[in-house]
């Protein structure tokens, strides 16, 4: 059952072969049993899962169930949920119980999905291994003494330890494809604007995105079609009409034309991702693709221009968090400055605060130009490399990070070697792409290898398809991790 | 103390509170005077996760401000963050405009003093930018504690800002009058200056003649007219004194303590700031078309500038009386409405009326034109009587007061209940004449010898005789045939 | 570029985030550290290049000048350090 796929889910659930309460008290337990050793959830809510598996199987009694009513569900704990705590993996919002939900959230209730509880992040979703969570890392399922790479690190545990068969998360630089890529499950990111940020705690709004992970492609689709859509509340958000991002799945690959930064072959990826990388590609030669160089000759420059945009965004965005409405207080402190000052030193962590700095510096009085609007500049110069690469292919191929899952402390104490493990990825949201990572094959200690795909604005049926195909000839999407 | 050797430079910074009903990012209702925080609606508070969403009204009314004082509308303004912490402001950032503001130049031009020495000002606007305004903070005690008010966070305000054009308080007090009726005529600010719906910042510097800029220093949150000026007056002073002292002006933010008429410096700007402005990534650029520009002028109200000129040309009305009329869009109505009915001829008596009785009036009163409990009909048809002699300007008086407490609603029917018809029956006069010619040989003999002030007393005989109906001016041409003057 | 153990008090001073003894260094040695990482972009010249503050090409949406929300002060309280007679408390604020 914790292998099914969403739409054989589905099928049972309206078949009544199996109730919503049955399979929600399964992963519960599952989640009882396994997450105190892999810190997948922060926080989980058995009565308000089983409250809510009840109305699902109501719903489906009475015939109006939809694709994903009755099937359990975990939100990043980024996303405020109304009446359940939303801590952001943070200190500060330990204690946050928001009085609203997310639109995500609200989304998916609608859906009838059920809600088993809040995964495990990086703090403030800053951070690509999820080692910087106030509530300690997220462990990789495939070896619990490596990271499972971040920062939705718990959603991506979650889904490839089979505690819940799908989960949101949200990916700014990264932050879905790399974890999911690290744990072996699918993950995607779509266009920005594509999901409502209303409700999603902010950390970099001009590339925050809400994406979604689920075992294969398919079961992606069917977790995106339901977060999308336009929201009035959120200005960044994209009027179209609601899609649906199963369309295109069983579409025959031949023809693909797939496109090959030679960026991001020539140096900085290890030989085993590589092979992986490689061998992926020839399989989709085998079914009728062909693989076309192309380049992005400033994709190098994404690294250093996100780490100004993002830590100048953060650096406002995260001013609101001073202890005066909400959040963490400081027991003991002198006058209004002291309170603040202290307040925000002990609710945030290393990191948050390096980038709440870091921001500070690039936008203050006689650096802005020379940083932050010079990065502004890069940005449109990186756009625009995806814009003439994709006159000449229709997605974008390559690794989604450069290693596979790495030891918890190895890089935790070296902020830039961290940084450098979003290479591949961060282009992409300082263009506003969609982006996939799909498991393509294992390298060293048969830790998974991610592909990553890169599709043209509001591509993602497409993206999604091509994963799909992939995955319909291979089977490394249906590797599971050894587990208790 | 030699003020004549000195050249002042004056620049105001006014927030008018648009009138939207609604916030500017959020769906909260703007209404004064609710209990604390039950208008703070989550986006204003802040709450983790929430994002802005802008407000077509205040747009809007930027576009009406922008057309009244024929600036550019920008295609394209951009809102910034400017980022501070202050209790009162809920996201750490205020959401202004910065580089790319909404309105762009304009100008007013101003009437300052009075009388004789009266002059034509014309001021230059920068810019005005859309912004939101912050909470309040509570400074009575709470066991040590301020209290924080965020109904106010998210009220959308236009800041105006003025290039330096102005060389007294006077002309900065004119000014601000000036953009105050101009808000209100243009309906997109109620003005109230007590709710703080208009306030304004002064920035204040000396220099003498001839020399560069002077370092400035800027009042802030001046909510009355006459303490933008005592400030400002106090301020000039205090700089010079302090120059000629031998000291220098360091720039920096003051408050006006109307208490002690002085300024002091703020507390809380001793801080060097860096307000780390940058565009708002949750916010998209505001892009106004021409078609909105277009729809927007064509439903714009006459504006008070072009109405002066109007009364001017059509009526020859002096500025004095041009300015007092167009003082609010309803008082330029009232006394349109006037002259339509009392004929084009009768628009000075009528905005004699206006600015004298009624205006008294309604000040005594406290109340507003709009509301005058004498009509613009009325005042016309009272007017009318006094122009066609039915009534001498004494009498119009009355006839004002009974139609103000209502004892009356027909100027006629109460100059006929009141008696206070002037005699217009050429016959009796010319009885009353003859007899007051015959009971006055003295005066008679003066004026034939040449006398002119003679004849002032016949009349006021007359007048005496009439019991004070009879037309003075009749009574003269009377009198004056029938001494074969 | 390096920045000082000043500039980054000052920084931390603006960010309002208290900085203990201990901690200046390290932090001003990490900091060091990303914007040796961050110097790379000044390598490229962008003098021709509009700054590109958004992926979308797009106008800002509005929304009708409506009042849609309600009195929810005290679900919006409830999550606050300290409140009295609705208002939010802090330390005394001097203008």
């Amino acid at each position: 059952m914790i292998e099914a796929s969403l739409k054989d889910l589905a099928a049972a659930l309206r078949a009544g072969t199996l109730s919503s309460v049955e399979l929600t008290t399964l992963f519960l337990d599952r989640i009882d049993a396994l997450n105190p050793s892999l810190n997948a959830f922060i926080t989980v809510d058995r009565d308000g899962a089983l409250a809510a598996a009840r109305a699902a199987d109501a719903r489906i009694a009475a015939g109006t169930a939809g694709a994903l009513t009755g099937i359990p569900l975990a939100h990043k704990d980024v996303f405020c949920t109304e009446g359940l705590r939303t801590t952001c993996a943070s200190k500060m919002l330990a204690d946050f119980v928001s009085p609203y939900d997310a639109h995500v959230v609200s989304q998916l209730k609608a859906a009838g999905a059920v809600m088993l509880g809040k995964t495990n992040m990086d703090e403030y979703a800053m951070g690509s291994s999820n080692e910087n969570s106030h509530f300690g890392p997220a462990k990789n399922p495939w070896d619990a003494t490596r990271v499972p790479g971040g920062s939705s690190g718990g959603s991506a545990v979650a889904v490839a330890a089979r505690l819940v068969p799908m989960a949101t998360g949200t990916d700014t630089g990264g932050s879905v494809r790399q974890p999911a890529a690290l744990t072996g499950v699918t993950g995607i990111k779509p266009t920005y604007g594509v999901v409502s940020r209303y409700g999603m705690i902010a950390y970099a709004s001009s590339l925050d995105q809400g994406g979604a992970f689920g075992r294969s492609a398919e079961d992606c689709a069917l977790l995106l079609s339901a977060m999308a859509g336009f929201d009035p509340r959120d200005s960044t958000s994209v009027e179209r009409e609601a899609e649906d991002y199963s369309r295109a799945l069983g579409q025959p690959l031949a023809g693909l034309r797939i496109g090959l930064p030679k960026e991001f072959f020539a140096e900085g990826m290890d030989d085993d991702v590589r092979a992986a990388i490689d061998a992926a590609l020839e399989q989709y030669r085998q079914l009728g693709a062909t693989t076309v160089e192309v380049s992005l000759p400033n994709a190098k420059l994404a690294i250093p221009a996100y780490y100004v945009i993002a830590p100048a965004e953060a650096s406002s965005n995260l001013s609101r968090f001073d202890g005066v409405r909400y959040g963490h207080r400081a027991a003991e402190y002198g006058d209004l400055a002291d309170m603040y000052g202290k307040s925000r030193a002990q609710g945030f962590g290393a990191e948050v605060k390096r980038r709440i700095l870091v921001g500070t510096y690039v936008l203050s009085h006689g650096y802005y130009d020379a940083y932050y609007l010079q990065a502004q500049k890069l940005r449109r110069l990186i756009a625009e490399d995806f814009a003439a690469a994709f006159t000449q292919c229709d997605v974008i191929a390559g690794p989604t990070s450069p290693t596979v899952a790495w030891p918890i402390g190895e890089k935790s104490d070296d902020p830039v070697q961290m940084y450098l493990q979003d290479i591949y990825t961060i282009a992409v949201n300082l263009a506003g792409l969609p982006g996939l990572s799909l498991p393509c094959g294992t390298g060293a200690g048969d830790l998974p290898v991610g592909l990553q795909l890169i599709g043209n604005y509001f591509d993602e049926a497409r993206l999604l398809n091509v994963a799909h195909g992939f995955q319909q000839a291979t089977d490394w999407h249906r590797r599971t991790p050894a587990l208790g | 103390m030699s003020r004549q050797n000195w050249e002042v430079v004056i620049g105001l910074e006014i927030h008018a509170q648009l009138n939207t009903a609604s916030k500017i990012f959020s769906g909260a209702s703007t209404a004064f005077g609710a209990e604390a925080n039950a208008q703070a609606s989550a986006v204003d508070i802040a709450l983790p996760g929430v994002l802005p969403v802008l407000n077509r009204g205040a747009v809007e009314r930027a576009i009406r401000f922008g057309l009244a004082i024929d600036a550019e509308i920008a295609p394209k303004s951009v809102f910034a963050r400017k980022n501070y912490f202050y209790p009162d402001l809920p996201k750490g950032y205020q959401i202004s405009q910065f580089e790319l503001p909404v309105v762009v130049g304009g100008e007013v031009t101003v009437r300052v003093g009075e009388g004789e020495a009266a002059y034509d000002k014309t001021i230059h606007l920068t810019r005005a930018h859309l912004e939101e305004d912050a909470g309040k903070s509570l400074h009575e005690d709470f066991h040590g504690m301020s209290g924080i008010d965020l109904n106010r966070a998210g009220t959308p305000l236009l800041e105006i800002v003025s290039e330096p054009d102005m060389r007294s308080a006077a002309e900065a007090v004119a000014y601000a009058r000036a953009l105050h009726t101009l808000v209100r005529w243009i309906d997109i600010c109620d003005g109230n200056m007590q709710e703080g719906s208009f306030r304004c910042d002064a920035n204040v510097s000396v220099r003498r003649p001839g020399e560069p800029l002077g370092t400035r220093r800027e009042i802030k949150n001046l909510n009355s007219f006459r303490f933008l000026q005592q400030a400002i007056d106090y301020e000039i002073q205090w700089q010079i004194d302090t120059i000629e002292d031998g000291g220098k002006i360091q720039q920096a933010t003051v408050l006006f303590d109307p208490d002690t008429g002085e300024t002091r410096m703020m507390r809380s700007k001793e801080d060097a700031h860096d307000y780390r402005y940058f565009p708002d990534p949750d916010l998209l650029p505001l892009m106004i078309g021409e078609d909105w520009i277009a729809r927007t002028r064509a439903a714009m109200p006459e504006l008070p500038g072009a109405m002066r000129a109007r009364f001017e040309a059509d009526w020859g009305l002096s500025a004095y009386d041009t300015v007092t009329l167009t003082v609010s869009r309803d008082t330029a109505a009232y006394f349109e409405a006037a002259v339509a009915a009392a004929g084009d001829a009768q628009a000075k008596p009528c905005a004699n009326w206006i600015m004298g009785e009624l205006a008294a009036r309604l000040n005594k009163a406290e109340r507003d034109i709009a509301d005058s409990p004498v009509s613009p009909a009325q005042l016309a048809a009272l007017v009318g009587r006094i122009a066609d002699g039915t009534i001498s300007n004494n009498a119009g008086k009355k006839v004002f007061d009974a139609l103000w407490n209502g004892a009356g609603s027909e100027v006629d029917a109460i100059i006929a209940a009141e008696g206070l018809k002037q005699m217009s029956d050429t016959g009796e006069l010319e009885r009353i004449v003859d007899e007051v010619l015959a009971a006055n040989p003295k005066s008679v003999e003066e004026f034939r010898a040449g006398k002119e002030k003679a004849l002032n007393a016949l009349v006021g005989q007359v007048m005496k005789a009439s019991r004070g109906k009879a037309n003075p001016a009749q009574v003269n041409t009377v009198l004056r045939a029938k001494l074969g003057a | 570029m390096s920045l000082s153990i000043d500039e980054v008090r000052h920084i931390a001073r603006l960010a309002r985030i208290e900085l203990g003894e201990g901690e200046a260094q390290d932090t001003l040695d990490k900091l060091n550290n990303i914007f040796g990482l961050i110097e790379q972009m000044q390598a490229v010249d962008t003098s021709q290049v509009e700054p590109m503050s958004h992926p979308q090409d797009v106008a800002q949406r509005l929304r009708d000048d409506i009042v849609t929300e309600s009195d929810r002060r005290d679900a919006y309280q409830r999550v606050a350090p300290q409140v009295e007679a609705g208002l939010y408390l802090v330390p005394k604020v001097i203008e």
